[in-house]
């Protein structure tokens, strides 16, 4: 049985965690003193030893990233913190930053030794007022601290409501005061990133990991984790199990572990279908309780480890209904620039309602799987990929679902069941 | 709206926080929502004079993003997550429940202008479900009646206090005014964490 292991989250239970002295209290700011007094490449090495991949949801090496800035080429480095979390059932930024924000900045300061940059952003989703309080207010103290302004300044840049920003060149673009659209790769952010200078982008998770590291060595990070999925994360439980919440554990743990450990799915009910990692990882199902959650176990169980956010759906709830909704953000938050994702999740939410609604046909069923076909992969970026997984594993593990609407001409389901105030068990 | 000395002297700062001032449109953006309540002609004309753009380069801006209201919203804008886990757990229920007690429809204002609604997406609280946010503060766990419970409040002028945020729900142009980075002195009012967030490092301290 895989323990449970809070480095992030070791503090939150105290109620001035998110202080400047109470991140101090507990060592803070003493790793960004001995990184700074390391030479840069010292510090991207460590990093690189210590097997932290991106916490974002590609899981890319993240001293690697690093390695990629150009150096003495004269021009300015950023740092750019991708805090735009938006992906559906993502929850783990958001009270990592209520509860300590001060570990953001402090992993900011050490990253911006490691790629010799001054200027540093934290890119933030607007819809958050007091996420954003906490650490205009955490900036503010760590400048009169010393701790920011003597060559590297942070600056929280606050976004506006758009899921498409969480893209990383998207988010560039809004940041440089745009309609936040995906650049074309290459040149990649390393090479040609904010104002078309070397840029690191990186997750709050994967900053905010830092500082530990830095503390306590790569081989204390190492020891921790599978083979090539190495530390602690945070997993975010949510939807129909008896205790949702944040539980950061070694990657590698399982969701059979998880619910035994956090009281299981809400009770007289069982798993029907869940997320992995946010709605744009394919859906998993009763058989993938024991996928080891890193990023090898769950990419090789057909799915990708994403943002490690599980949602949990229980037999109340309708699959088509579900992945409906989903698609419906998808389109909703699709940026117009490229053509198969502006109309392709145009159409697929159109086909989709039909068949909730029971006016679809077993042809709809090719039908959505052709339009995904000529999504995925033809897409400018990710996010049309990813209106796709809903789909594509929902109609190959509950295709018989898909058909009872069409045969009953309406859907099986009882919303009022699965909701948590009316469907908790009797 | 006319705009006061001291507005464009916070406008000014703001635009020197970044390298390059057109990075400061979003910025601005809030900051001009939180004077008028919703992003004015006048705004737009006065970002684009300080920025030196053309106005129809700051609007294309302000109409991507969804947060930025082209028209008046309540004091308090009321969304409830209606994406996919969110919905299941209660989302719609409560997103009908409130379109029929306060008789008004998606994107639509109570006539007292107290209250305005909206559906909105997955808002990082799954946890919690289902949430309702009100000029984007945390309402966890809501039901159909706590929900209606809250904009009664709103109405009355005593709204009920967020679940974790500050100790009373500021208005919808104070909340702006924080979105632009304006301190207001609360970041330290509310919880740290709710329950589900320290579930694991509870569980952790019990051996688990």
């Amino acid at each position: 049985m895989t323990k449970l292991a809070p480095v992030l989250s070791a503090h939150w239970d105290e109620k001035d965690s998110f202080t400047i002295e109470a991140y101090t209290r507990h060592g803070g700011y003493k790793a960004s003193k001995k990184a700074l007094a390391m030479d840069p490449d010292a510090v991207i090495q460590l990093v690189k030893d210590s097997g932290l991949r991106g916490r974002g949801g590609a899981g890319f090496p993240t001293g690697m990233k690093w390695g990629f800035i150009p150096q003495g080429d004269n021009k300015d480095h950023y740092l750019v913190v991708n805090a735009d979390e938006s992906e559906p059932g993502t929850c783990k930024d958001t009270p990592l930053l209520l509860a300590n924000p001060h570990v953001l900045i402090e992993g900011c300061i050490i990253a911006c030794h490691a790629i010799r940059a001054k200027h540093a952003f934290i890119y933030i989703r607007g819809e958050v007022t007091h996420v954003v309080r906490r650490l205009n207010q955490a900036i503010e103290d760590a400048y009169k601290a010393g701790h920011l302004g003597n060559g590297i300044e942070l600056v929280l840049h606050v976004g506006a409501g758009a899921y498409i920003c969480g893209e990383e060149t998207a988010l560039l673009d809004s940041l440089e005061g745009f309609r936040g659209q995906p650049r074309l790769r290459p040149p990649f952010p390393a090479i040609a990133g904010l104002y078309a200078r070397p840029t690191v982008v990186n997750n709050v998770e994967s900053i905010a990991s830092v500082p530990a590291i830095i503390e306590n060595g790569a081989e204390w990070y190492q020891a921790m984790g599978t083979e090539k999925s190495k530390g602690t994360t945070l997993y975010s439980l949510s939807g129909h199990v008896k205790n949702p919440g944040q539980f950061e554990a070694p990657l590698g743990i399982t969701l059979r572990e998880i619910l035994e450990l956090s009281g299981g799915i809400r009770s007289g009910h069982t798993l029907k279908f869940w997320t992995p990692g946010g709605s744009s990882t394919p859906l998993f199902t009763a058989q993938h309780l024991d996928v080891p959650l890193d990023y090898e176990g769950v990419s090789a169980a057909g799915s990708m480890l994403g943002t490690k956010a599980l949602q949990i759906f229980d037999e109340t709830t309708c699959v088509v209904r579900a992945v409906l909704r989903w698609t419906e953000f998808y389109k909703h938050e699709s940026c117009g620039k490229c053509t198969p994702c502006r109309e392709g999740t145009w159409w697929l939410v159109q086909i989709l309602r039909d068949l909730e609604n029971g006016k679809g046909s077993e042809a709809d069923l090719a039908k959505l799987l052709d339009l995904c076909d000529n999504i995925m992969g033809r897409s400018f970026c990710a996010l049309g990929d990813g209106a796709t997984s809903p789909i594509t594993s929902s109609i190959k593990y509950f295709r018989d679902e898909y058909i009872a609407h069409v045969t009953q001409e309406s859907c099986p389901f009882d919303p009022v069941a699965s909701t948590l105030f009316e469907g908790a068990s009797k | 709206m006319s705009f006061t000395d001291k507005d464009l002297v916070t406008m000014e700062s703001i635009i020197k926080r970044y390298p390059r001032s057109r990075s400061a449109i979003m910025p601005l953006l809030h900051y001009v929502q939180s004077l008028a309540g919703y992003v004015t002609n006048e705004g737009i004309e006065l970002i684009a004079k300080l920025l030196e753009l053309e106005t129809a380069e700051v609007t294309a801006v302000s109409t991507f993003y969804t947060q930025y209201k082209r028209k008046p919203v309540g004091e308090y804008h009321v969304g409830v997550c209606t994406n996919t886990l969110c919905a299941v757990m209660g989302g719609d229920a409560i997103f009908a429940g409130l379109k029929e007690h306060l008789g008004i429809e998606n994107d639509g204002v109570t006539t007292d202008g107290k209250v305005s609604l909206e559906h909105i997406e997955c808002n990082a609280a799954c946890d919690y479900a289902p949430v309702v946010m009100a000029n984007w503060e945390f309402y966890d766990n809501q039901t159909v009646e706590s929900a209606k419970d809250l904009v009664d409040g709103m109405r009355a002028g005593n709204p009920p206090v967020p679940t974790r945020g500050p100790n009373s729900l500021v208005t919808w142009k104070e909340a702006s005014a924080v979105l632009a980075g304006i301190n207001d002195g609360k970041a330290h009012e509310g919880l740290q964490a709710g329950a589900p967030t320290l579930l694991g490092l509870k569980l952790s301290k019990e051996g688990k």
